[in-house]
């Protein structure tokens, strides 16, 4: 009778045998930190928590340049953070001295806030440039840090 | 390459994510469940008029079902990583159960069955023949070849029980693929209860179909006569498989158009322009009411054997191309609109990448060759597997 | 190229720097950040945005994304008279330079920031098929760039869009509430560099911030609702036409 069903026997052991390779190949290959906080790498969050920054945030550039700090608290752009101008600093933060912050162009950079748009909020600013300054660059008669114009001494304290 | 967009697209949203291999693959599954099914119709519903086609379509199946998982490689973005899917599944996730489904009925089901069916062509091939051959039948006989009359009917029992089991995991194994589609929620072309249900059934239309026209195509290679009795039978539940396919069809249809909810208008708009051609005049048209029509029309008419072939013919082949343009319109379309329901995208297919239209033809032509391969190996043909003056009674898969 | 320039600036000290914390050995959050004491979601105020595309060049300079792709972007919406079902949206680049100029023709008209909204119940996280997309303990919705397959289920369970495929990398990338910033106490990008105040992190666990308490305070809404995502970011005055 044992000899009739050899052939199955045979091939349960073949079956055996594969499921034990596998549950040894899982043992070796699945990363030790799978599952720690759920059915995901648990080491992912470190790796991922840990890039480094590019934007260092309005506190750090406010902790060197106090005077444009106290120019922008005069004005309607102190909500403004000086990244969202002057782009991402933390390669400038983390070293002042050698890396230096490219310079901007206030026509185009300007106009992506302030040209007229009638999806924009009706009490926001809002210029039709080519009409308001004929293709000058903004900063021609505005102080981007304090914009608002208000005598000919704050034009002159204009920093480019 | 820029892509073409109709209205509004969310941004990420204009390039397809799922090309025409993702197409392919559920063709493929469908192929391989429907030449089961219609391999268990004799096996288990003692359908005897089928009888010739039960070893081409377990053979058939095999040759599709180790296709199907190339066109998911070639896809994947990272395929050396593949086998996370075996090592961490995600339990939660349709794809990562399909693997599973996809491996059980590999190895569980169809390899174990036509191991069984074939071991004494086996154990016999393993003595008789030369070469690599041999050695090939060697290492398939497991190094055992007591072939007596009690392990073959041990054999015979669990050829049974197998084939039972094969049914329902048959149905599973493409009806998953018809949930990875329906259970995905963001997606109204896709989310119904009913797609599971729709891909079983257009699934079997397709695998009978396969098995149809190869039977009438390998027999007329082999120069010998075709059991029309058997071709008969197989269309006549091709018809029956049909009519469900087709009544499932048009039932999502008028519920949809009914029913009229947000996405409607969207996809109503889809359907009649950029799915025209693919859905209503391929699929619909000439891939499901002119074969339905054809095959309806030799169960009311009397034809003589001749044009039964030649419409038998015809129907089948009519049908393959509406199954595919069925998986191409379910995958390709649920791409084709925006999720904000206000815009459209095109798909532009590749044709020499990795997943190109080429490498569509291709792995379509694959099967086809591993079935040559195979049929090599394990010869399916009725006349050929009776051996003179063994005094054993030969295997179930013949006639 | 300026920007390329620029990005070399940035990537290459980036480098050096992500280079020292692998020779430091395993990376590890900031060590006073305890995970469960933090549950992160965000105020987006309809009223407020201008549409002038800081959040997404932000985004895309503090992460690495590529051109073409959006991990934040911004629609812009036009609606005539009572047919909200029937919206005109236009999202040009993703917003990324700021809108054409418009003239005012009628209607309503209105600026909508999206984003992945880290769902408490994502169907993203849902259908990964090996893991390598989750949920943090403190609600964030990451992807586990060395284990994604980049099989792009989740890119099509996403109700929102949001999800994309890196072509550098091949595998899935979105949204990730700058995890690597607010981690270490600092804003998101997107919220670092919003003129108006229009987007706003928010910890949802903590009583005493000021955006968890206008939510309990004001009429605000989610994105597609029937959808039972538990999404996290929150609109304030946002439109029924919005999809």
């Amino acid at each position: 009778m044992f000899k009739d069903i050899e052939h199955l026997i045979r091939l349960a052991v073949v079956i055996a045998v594969a499921v034990v390779a596998f549950v040894i190949l899982r043992a070796a290959v699945v990363p030790l930190s799978f599952g720690q906080y759920g059915h995901y790498r648990g080491a992912a969050i470190g790796e991922i928590a840990s890039r480094p920054v590019a934007f260092a945030g309005h506190d750090t550039c406010e902790t060197c340049h106090t005077d444009v700090v106290n120019q922008k608290k005069l004005g309607k752009h102190i909500v403004v953070a000086c990244e969202s101008c002057h782009g991402a600093q933390a390669m400038h933060a983390d070293d002042p001295g050698s890396v230096q912050p490219r310079k901007l162009d206030t026509a185009v950079l300007c106009a992506r806030c302030h040209e007229t748009n009638s999806a924009k909020p009706k009490g926001f600013p809002q210029v039709a440039t080519a009409d308001h300054s004929a293709g000058l660059a903004c900063d021609t008669c505005h102080q981007p840090h304090r914009p608002k114009i208000e005598t000919a001494k704050s034009e002159t304290e204009g920093k480019k | 390459m820029q892509i073409p967009v109709e209205g509004f697209m969310y941004p990420n949203e204009v390039e397809l994510q799922w090309s025409i291999l993702i197409v392919l693959y559920p063709f493929i599954t469908g192929l391989v469940a429907g030449a089961f099914i219609l391999a268990s119709l004799e096996r288990v519903f003692r359908v005897q008029a089928v009888k010739p086609t039960y070893r081409l379509a377990l053979l058939t199946a095999l040759a599709f079902l180790l296709v199907a998982p190339l066109p998911l490689q070639l896809h994947l973005g990272h395929p050396e990583r593949s086998l996370e899917m075996y090592l961490t599944p995600h339990r939660s996730s349709a794809m990562a159960m399909f693997g599973f489904v996809y491996l059980w009925y590999l190895m569980g089901v169809l390899l174990l069955e036509i191991w069984l069916d074939y071991r004494r062509e086996i154990v016999e091939f393993s003595q008789t023949a030369s070469g690599w051959k041999r050695r090939i039948y060697r290492v398939l006989t497991l190094g055992s070849y007591n072939v007596s009359e009690c392990s073959l009917r041990i054999d015979e029992k669990l050829g049974y029980f197998i084939t039972l089991i094969g049914i329902p995991s048959a149905f599973l194994l493409h009806g998953y693929v018809g949930f990875i589609f329906g259970s995905i929620k963001a997606n109204p072309w896709w989310s119904s209860p009913l797609m599971p249900i729709v891909f079983v059934f257009s699934a079997m239309v397709s695998g009978i179909s396969a098995v149809l026209l190869l039977y009438m195509l390998s027999t007329r290679l082999r120069g010998q006569r075709i059991d029309m009795r058997c071709l008969d039978t197989i269309a006549r539940y091709l018809l029956y498989a049909f009519i469900i396919d087709f009544s499932l069809e048009m039932l999502d249809l008028l519920q949809r158009v009914y029913e009229a909810d947000e996405s409607f208008r969207s996809l109503d708009f889809m359907v009649h322009t950029r799915l025209w051609t693919s859905q209503v005049i391929i699929q619909i048209l000439l891939g499901t009411v002119t074969p339905i029509a054809l095959l309806g029309l030799t169960q009311l008419l009397k034809f003589t054997d001749i044009t039964r072939k030649r419409v038998y013919g015809l129907a089948g082949c009519l049908t393959m191309i509406g199954i595919f343009a069925m998986r191409w319109n379910v995958v390709i379309g649920g791409q084709l609109f925006s999720k904000s329901f206000l815009g459209y995208t095109t798909y532009k297919m590749a044709f020499a990448t990795r997943e190109g239209l080429l490498t569509a033809i291709a792995l379509l032509i694959l099967p086809f060759i591993i079935l040559w391969v195979l049929v090599k190996l394990l010869p399916p043909w009725p006349e050929s597997a009776s051996l003179p003056g063994s005094g054993v009674a030969p295997a179930h898969g013949t006639s | 190229m300026d920007i390329t320039r620029r990005r070399l600036l940035v990537l290459l000290p980036a480098a050096v720097a992500a280079w020292k914390y692998v020779l430091a050995g395993t990376p590890e959050a900031s060590p006073n950040y305890k995970l469960t004491e933090h549950w992160w979601g965000m105020l987006i105020d309809i009223p407020k945005c201008i549409g002038c595309g800081s959040c997404v060049r932000a985004c895309a300079e503090e992460n690495d994304v590529p051109e073409g792709y959006y991990r934040t972007w911004i629609e812009r919406y036009h609606v005539a008279d009572w047919r909200i079902e029937r919206p005109e949206v236009e999202s040009p680049d993703g917003g990324k330079q700021g809108f054409p100029p418009h003239v005012d023709d009628g209607g309503k008209n209105f600026f909508v920031p999206k984003l992945c909204n880290h769902c408490a119940e994502s169907p993203c996280t849902q259908v990964c098929p090996v893991g390598a997309t989750f949920a943090t303990p403190d609600g964030v919705v990451l992807v586990d760039k060395s284990y994604c397959l980049g099989c792009r289920y989740c890119v099509q369970a996403c109700p929102y869009g949001c999800r994309f495929i890196n072509p550098k990398s091949n595998t899935a990338e979105k949204c990730s509430l700058c995890y690597h910033r607010i981690t270490k106490g600092l804003t998101t990008a997107c919220c670092e560099v919003c003129p108006t105040g229009a987007r706003q992190l928010a910890d949802l666990k903590n009583p005493k911030d000021p955006i968890h308490e206008f939510l309990r305070t004001h009429t605000v809404q989610v994105l597609k609702p029937h959808m039972a995502t538990g999404a996290k970011v929150f609109y304030n005055g946002m439109d029924g036409s919005v999809r």
